[in-house]
């Protein structure tokens, strides 16, 4: 802690001893401390003498983490529930009319509806399925709209540095320090929401992470010797970056990215329960929720136990994920 | 010290300018104009004209920009309501003091829940009960904040109905004191994320704490445990807590967004989410704006208390 006074905003980044895990904000803190607890499946010393491959080591000390491999299958297994199952179990889910006149309202589960109907005569398993791949399509293309874009503007930030630095880390930490419910909100109330509009929205609140992580990387990467060879060797900047230091900050982009996909995946599911998320007749995990909790008081558990499950097992896998991952990634770091 | 806080101070208002540019520029780039978004999409060539002129939207970019900052902090003037026909200022001032509370309290709760419940674990590492509770912190951690008060909600408030659906509307921000049992929900859905983000990382610093070159001096020297734990090591592990809390506030005033609107609570999370159903975008702007505010000078705050806690910086040292 003796650099507290050397400028940067948050004393606590420099107490962290991994670029990986800044406490940024309430979502980064626990992994962060994770780390701590994650250096422990560390194999033991001496074991690893042959160089397989990275990948392939990185795959073994991934696979001993049982967690995170029954969170792939469980992500594997929500994909294809979502897009395959509307083949195999096929229902309406867009025609309100057709729904209203074919089945009951608010139907307990059974009777040809496995768990039940919602108040406009939905049947809920399908439902699931449909507003699942709102779900998961807009949180994985704004994760990775979002690591892309903060992968640049990191990259750019953490080489140029100077002023340019600063006036791009300035951005980054005014827009960290919007809360950041109202600011997509505000970005969602000028731009009326779509699902494509609502994948650029998300990811513009979406970046800031990714953008200081990938910066930190490249401070550290810059002034490697292969890259100051380059440099000596008249390679231009583009080249730096696009052949050194974003190849060499991958684990982290790609680490980040996975933790980003459970981070979008619960904006949009806290828009659509606030009623400002993918707009009717369409739906997402999030506005079935919204439309569960008024009939909850009717006793029709049925409209938010399921989607309430659904939305805490993806976002759960893509952490453990995540953080299997960066695991991995580690040893190959200690290897470096 | 003065040296920090100064620094600090300024990065606040460096942040605090950006967010104003942020929303003046987001206002502009409202699709088809702001005087469309008023005057709606019949609106004539010649009464855009006339709102732009009557608002000095013809001027050259730098001079709004300029009327806007002055309007903010001269006249606290945050634009105008077409939907409430008052001032946006009129419409929030009511509703600040009410999130304030509700974070505050969430906020005081917290800590005082997490930090009994780090140490414990320290007390108990690697004990049952330590792991029990990195269990339990790890499920509330995961658990997203408006399926917590949904669920509360459902078993408290509708099954058992110990507790009201949502606190008196009409009320004061201070009815929290005076009505507490009617906050309670709003004010646990809010607090259990913190509380488990907070313990876990006083469990960890406690840690580090215990690991520390002044506590093996104090062992050696014959110290008891109790004086170890709560002379030496509990004093070095708040410090960083503080920091965690202001690096945390922004996530915490979201929280509270929705912890509004999940129970009705008529504080600035709940006007922004009606403002957004109303295409109010001036009032959608101008919270954004305030609790922006309000969130960067709380972590400024803790930031001033953390160089005042901690020595190392208090008496200058680098």
């Amino acid at each position: 802690m003796a650099d507290l006074t050397d400028g940067t905003m948050d004393p606590v980044f420099n107490n962290v001893e991994s670029e990986v895990g800044l406490p940024i904000g309430d979502g980064e803190v626990l992994r962060a401390i994770d780390l701590e607890g994650s250096r422990a499946p560390v194999p033991e010393g001496g074991e690893s003498t042959s160089s397989g491959g990275n990948l392939r080591q990185m795959g073994q000390v991934f696979a001993e983490n049982k967690l995170a491999v029954v969170s792939l299958g469980v992500i594997g297994f929500m994909i294809l529930f979502c897009f395959l199952g509307p083949h195999l179990y096929p229902t309406n889910q867009t025609n309100t009319q057709q729904a209203l006149q074919d089945s009951v309202q608010n139907a307990p589960p059974g009777n040809g509806n496995p768990l039940g109907t919602d108040e406009s005569g939905f049947n809920i398993l399908g439902r699931l399925m449909f507003g699942g791949q709102a779900s998961l399509i807009v949180g994985l293309l704004s994760a990775l709209v979002a690591t892309v874009f903060g992968t640049l503007f990191g990259a750019i930030s953490g080489f140029f540095g100077g002023w340019v630095d600063s006036l791009l880390m300035r951005i980054v930490d005014v827009l960290l320090s919007i809360p950041v419910l109202f600011l997509l909100i505000a970005l969602v109330t000028i731009y009326h929401s779509s699902e494509i509009l609502l994948i650029l929205v998300i990811a513009f609140v979406s970046w800031l992470v990714p953008a200081r992580l990938i910066r930190g990387e490249t401070l550290s990467l810059r002034t490697r010797e292969y890259v100051q060879a380059v440099r000596v060797m008249g390679g231009s900047r583009n080249r730096i970056i696009n052949r050194h230091i974003i190849p060499n900050a991958v684990g982290t982009i790609v680490v980040f990215a996975t933790f980003q996909v459970a981070d979008s995946i619960l904006l949009l599911a806290a828009l659509g329960f606030l009623g400002l998320g993918v707009p009717a007749p369409n739906t997402d995990w999030g506005t079935m929720l919204s439309n569960g909790v008024n009939a909850a008081g009717n006793g029709y558990w049925w409209q938010i136990y399921p989607v309430g499950l659904c939305i805490v097992l993806v976002v759960i896998a893509f952490n453990y994920v995540g953080d299997a991952m960066r695991d991995s990634l580690e040893i190959r770091l200690q290897q470096r | 010290m003065t040296g920090y806080i100064i620094r600090r101070c300024g990065q606040a208002v460096i942040v605090v300018l950006g967010v104003i540019l942020l929303t003046f520029l987001l206002a502009r780039l409202i699709p088809g104009g702001e005087a469309r978004a008023v005057l709606g999409t019949k609106a004539t060539a010649r009464s855009i004209a006339a709102f732009d002129l009557r608002n000095g939207l013809d001027l050259p970019i730098y001079d709004q920009f300029w009327r806007y900052v002055e309007g903010i902090f001269v006249h606290f003037d945050l634009g105008y309501s077409y939907k409430y026909n008052q001032g946006v200022a009129a419409v929030i001032v009511g509703r600040l003091p009410k999130t304030l509370t509700l974070v505050t309290v969430s906020v005081v709760l917290a800590l005082i829940i997490a930090i009994p419940v780090g140490i414990l674990q320290v007390v108990r590492r690697n004990k049952p009960v330590d792991y029990a509770l990195t269990g339990v912190s790890f499920f509330f951690y995961a658990m997203p904040d408006f399926l917590v008060g949904t669920l509360l909600i459902v078993w408290f408030a509708f099954d058992l109905k110990w507790f009201p659906v949502s606190p008196p509307t009409d009320a004061s921000a201070w009815t929290i004191f005076t009505d507490p049992m009617a906050f309670v929900l709003p004010v646990v859905t809010l607090c259990v994320t913190s509380i488990a983000s907070f313990s876990r990382y006083m469990r960890s610093s406690m840690m580090d704490a215990m690991a520390e070159d002044y506590v093996r001096t104090a062992r050696a020297k014959g110290a008891s445990n109790n004086r170890i734990l709560y002379g030496h090591a509990l004093r070095n592990a708040l410090i960083p807590i503080l920091t965690l809390l202001g690096l945390s506030l922004p996530a915490i005033v979201s929280g509270a967004l929705i912890v509004e609107n999940v129970f009705n609570y008529p504080g600035m999370g709940l006007l922004t989410v009606q403002a957004a159903f109303n295409d109010d975008i001036p009032v959608v702007l101008g919270t954004t704006l305030v609790i922006t505010i309000a969130t960067v000078i709380g972590s400024l705050l803790a930031d001033i208390l953390y160089a005042v806690a901690d020595p190392r910086i208090r008496l200058g040292g680098e």
